[in-house]
């Protein structure tokens, strides 16, 4: 159990230093609400400008739904042969809230753990923000990609990958696409879990290094 | 009693002139001008902007001043130009909503900058909207005169819903004078809901107003005829001819009026002709007016007085004082009668009830207009020069005190002396007034073809720099002015600001499109006190003559961009259980019927082949499944007389009879879409021997 979990903090280490290993803890806990709380929010959208639409048309991505002018989008879209957004990234939609929690509950995990395994456990949600993007990049890639050759404008429009950040053209339309709260909460909760196991490593791998030369069990130890 | 007459030679204005125009200006020593240019050109500060020379030595000033010299537009010109000139994009503050006339229609039109928005199709078939030639005939129907089909409409007065005395923005109601009808329209989508034929009157001229909440929509009618418009000869004119007012009960859960509690009061036959219904203080009463108290019948053929004679000859005609309260009592305890099964308070139970006074009122009145506080009736003959203001207060009193003689027909006339509160010389053809939020009263004279401004007394005289019951101003009109609108002039609180001038003649004022000429209606800047008052702009009415309009706050109005969801249907205002949607477009076939279930979308109808057999029955579904502001799509068939207007998420359903063999081709009427001429489809109608063969 103990090469899993890592050594436990002495209880005059925790009274002496109680800041250097609260520090991870915390960074921890806050990079797991702000990935929670991602859920809530959208994390990517994209306004479309044309001259017709004075307002421009808006899609909104969450983790598991898109929101906004979805519907007049696909109407636009059939135009060019391109499938109904409604049919992207359909599996990752249906497991993305559940995949989230699971990414936030191990990083509440990987606080109670003091080794290099903590690193495992959080290190997938570290990953999850630019996961995030590659995914939508491949999926818009493969939309824009796979046109219908039979569409209206077919002949017109070529195949196009659209910038998963940034702005694109296709026909009359720039497209703008910007990361959204969701995006902005898990890429803060990446780099929070990216200090906090830098600071993880500076609190725990002097006891486990001590451990290892003296391995002692401690009666008193303190749960951090 | 006040009674005061106005000398107002002092404010005569110099006419005639050639064009009707003040002289012109040089405009480099036009201080006014140089301070707007300085403005507009937004260069140096106070300083400059108040030194003439500044219109000379700024560059873009100078472009400018270059344009108005080479126009040859006057400061006063420039002015009008600023104040309405909306750059594109800029939304209008104030919508008009006009009655269309002869068009059977209402227009929209933004102010101030007068620009026409829509109309809105209502008695008359109207092809843009659809109106009649696939949708909209259940509602026309619903107008038809013992089963004649009235395809046209005399469209006179709208009237705005109004909440406490107030515009709510959320209904409009129009008559038709020609065959006294009612419309209700929506102003959610600006679409007619409802028509209804007045069952006892032939026509109607004191309609549309309505009651403070909207409880009450009021048509009165105008040419007496036997009620029920049955035969008596015109020898029998003063026993069996008869005017009447109808108080039409507005049900606004349901959008629609319910004739099953409404009614109306038989009236004298004096040709009623406007009506107005009182408030706060006055709520629940009604006043109208009569033209014709002479009971002239005409036969200038026969070496008779014609109407226009014999109807002028006493000095007074009479303003009918309306108790609305009593009446409603009256009508709930059931002493009614049943004229084509509509019920009718007799003309005996409206003097006995003491439902019904009148007051003597200068003759050949058209205005009975209530002022704000309801405290005021504005009564104006057009042979008379003055504006006679009757006192609601008086009139209780003298109700009350009995002070009243009973005319021919039995109904108390109230002792003048005792009723009204002040008269003012205002000019020739007094016709319409229309208030504003600074005391002042406006009344459109229509031989002297002026708006005069009058100040009200009382109460009013605290808003108004000047003494009470006097002209202010006068201000030319451009030609033969008919009623006036002032922004929400009708109501408890009206706005000032801007007063529209309904000109019935324009002659010289606009390109002249052969002998028709354009009606002019002429947008007035009123928001100056005194008698500053300026002409802004001119717009040319080249679809019919409307008559009155109202001026509502555009921010009251709340239409829908598009209908709230698919398969809407306008009619109902929800929903429709069997609307085509994407994805269940379909055709059956049961017996000799073929049900088509449509969808179109940008750019494309489905299905685009529709196969029926000559003598089929085809029951035609189609939704416009779009969800975007402004993609309407338009459905034709040639032949078949056929043409929708879907706006987005609207649905509809129309049937014909497939009697003509052949092939047609079905296609979008609205430039939905850069491939909107591909948006078409093929109806076959097979030949009834091919049918046979098969």
């Amino acid at each position: 159990m103990q090469n899993i979990l890592g050594p436990r903090i002495p209880a005059d280490e925790w009274q002496r230093r109680r800041s250097r290993y609260l520090l991870p803890t915390l960074l921890l806990m806050l990079a797991a609400i702000l990935l929670a709380a991602s859920i809530f929010t959208p994390y990517w959208r994209m306004t479309l400008h044309a001259p017709q639409y004075p307002k421009g048309l808006h899609v909104q991505a969450y983790l598991n739904r898109l929101t906004g002018d979805v519907h007049e989008i696909d109407g636009l879209n059939h135009y060019i042969g391109m499938r109904p957004l409604e049919e992207a990234a359909r599996l990752e939609r249906s497991l993305a809230i559940m995949m989230t929690s699971v990414l936030a509950l191990l990083l509440i995990g990987a606080i109670f753990i003091h080794n290099r395994w903590a690193a495992l456990l959080a290190l997938p949600a570290a990953l999850f923000p630019a996961g995030f993007l590659v995914d939508l990049h491949l999926w818009m890639a493969h939309f824009g990609q796979n046109l219908d050759p039979h569409a209206p404008l077919s002949s017109s429009v070529k195949p196009f990958v659209p910038p998963v950040l940034g702005e694109g053209k296709v026909g009359q339309f720039t497209t703008v696409a910007l990361p959204d709260t969701g995006l902005i909460l898990a890429a803060v909760a990446a780099l929070l879990v990216l200090a906090a196991l830098w600071f993880h490593r500076a609190a725990y791998k002097p006891l486990v290094d001590q451990n290892i030369e003296s391995p002692a069990i401690g009666a008193n130890n303190h749960e951090a | 009693m006040k009674q005061q007459s106005i000398q107002i030679s002092s404010n005569r204005r110099s006419r005639p002139k050639p064009r009707g125009r003040s002289p012109r200006r040089t405009l480099g020593s036009v201080p006014a001008l140089g301070v707007l240019l300085a403005v507009m050109a937004g260069c140096g500060g106070g300083e400059q902007a108040s030194t003439p020379a500044a219109s000379g030595s700024a560059g873009g000033a100078a472009t400018i001043d270059q344009i108005a010299a080479q126009r040859e537009l006057t400061p006063d010109d420039v002015r009008a130009a600023l104040l309405t000139y909306q750059p594109s994009g800029r939304i209008d503050d104030y919508v008009l909503f006009a009655s269309g006339g002869h068009s059977g229609q209402v227009f929209v039109i933004g102010m101030p900058s007068m620009r026409l928005l829509r109309s809105i199709a209502v008695f008359t078939p109207e092809p843009w909207q659809g109106w009649g030639y696939g949708v909209g005939q259940d509602i026309l129907e619903q107008g038809d005169v013992e089963g004649k089909p009235i395809r046209w409409g005399d469209t006179h007065h709208p009237a705005l819903s109004e909440t406490a005395g107030d515009y709510d923005g959320q209904w409009l109601f129009i008559n038709d004078k020609a065959n006294a009808r009612i419309a209700v329209i929506d102003l959610r989508d600006f679409e007619t809901k409802q028509i209804i034929k007045n069952p006892i009157a032939l026509n109607d001229h004191g309609g549309t107003m309505v009651t403070p909440n909207t409880d009450y929509v009021i048509e009165g009618g105008q040419y007496a005829t036997p009620l029920g418009w049955s035969y008596a000869p015109l020898s029998e004119y003063n026993e069996s001819y008869r005017g009447m007012v109808t108080f039409w009960k507005f049900d606004r859960e349901k959008g629609r009026i319910d004739p099953q509690r409404s009614f109306a009061l038989e009236l004298p036959p004096y040709w009623q002709d406007i009506f107005d219904a009182g408030k706060l203080v006055s709520e629940g009463w009604v006043f109208g007016n009569s033209i014709n108290t002479e009971l002239a019948t005409g036969g200038i053929e026969s070496g008779n007085a014609p109407f226009e004679a014999g109807a002028s000859q006493r000095d007074a005609d009479y303003l009918h004082i309306i108790d609305l309260k009593k009446a409603e009592m009256v009508f709930a305890a059931g002493k009614f009668e049943k004229v084509k099964d509509f019920p009718v308070i007799s003309l005996q139970t409206c003097i006995d009830e003491g439902i019904l006074f009148f007051a003597p009122e200068p003759k050949s009145p058209h205005g009975v207009d209530v002022a704000p506080k309801g405290d005021l009736i504005v009564v104006s003959g057009k042979l008379d020069p003055h504006v006679t203001i009757y006192s609601f207060e008086k009139i209780k009193k003298a109700i009350a005190d009995k002070k009243w003689e009973p005319e021919q027909y039995g109904v108390p006339v109230l002792d003048l002396d005792a009723v009204v509160e002040a008269r003012v010389e205002v000019g020739l053809g007094p016709l319409h007034t229309q208030f504003d939020d600074k005391g002042y009263a406006y009344t459109s004279l229509f031989l002297d073809t002026q708006v005069t401004r009058w100040t009200l007394g009382g109460d009013y005289s605290k808003l108004h720099p000047e003494s009470a019951w006097t002209v202010a101003g006068k201000i030319n009109v451009h030609y033969n002015v008919g009623h006036i609108a002032t922004a929400e002039g009708d109501t408890v609180s009206p706005d000032g600001r801007y007063m529209v001038s309904m000109n019935k003649w324009s002659v010289d004022r606009f390109f002249t499109p052969g002998p028709l000429l354009p009606q002019n209606f002429q947008l007035i800047d009123i928001a100056q006190e005194g008698d500053k008052m300026q002409l802004l702009y001119d717009m040319p009415v080249g679809v019919g003559e409307p008559h009155y309009a109202q001026i509502i706050k555009a921010d009251k109005l709340k239409p829908w961009n598009v209908y709230p969801q698919v398969g809407w249907d306008p009619h109902s205002q929800q929903v429709k259980a069997d609307a085509p949607t994407a994805g269940k477009e379909r055709i059956e076939r049961d017996g000799n019927t073929v049900n088509v279930y449509m969808t179109a979308v940008r750019s494309h109808y489905n299905p685009e082949h529709v196969e029926v057999n000559e003598g089929d029955h085809v029951v035609w579904h189609i939704t416009n499944v779009d969800r975007a502001q402004d993609a309407t799509h338009g459905f034709a068939i040639p032949v078949y007389d056929i043409n929708l207007s879907l706006e987005p998420g609207e649905t509809a359903t129309f049937e014909f009879t497939a009697d003509q063999p052949g092939v047609f081709t079905y296609y979008c009427t609205e430039f939905c879409s850069a491939l909107h001429l591909e948006m078409t489809g093929y109806l076959l109608v097979k030949p009834s021997q091919t049918a046979l063969a098969q």
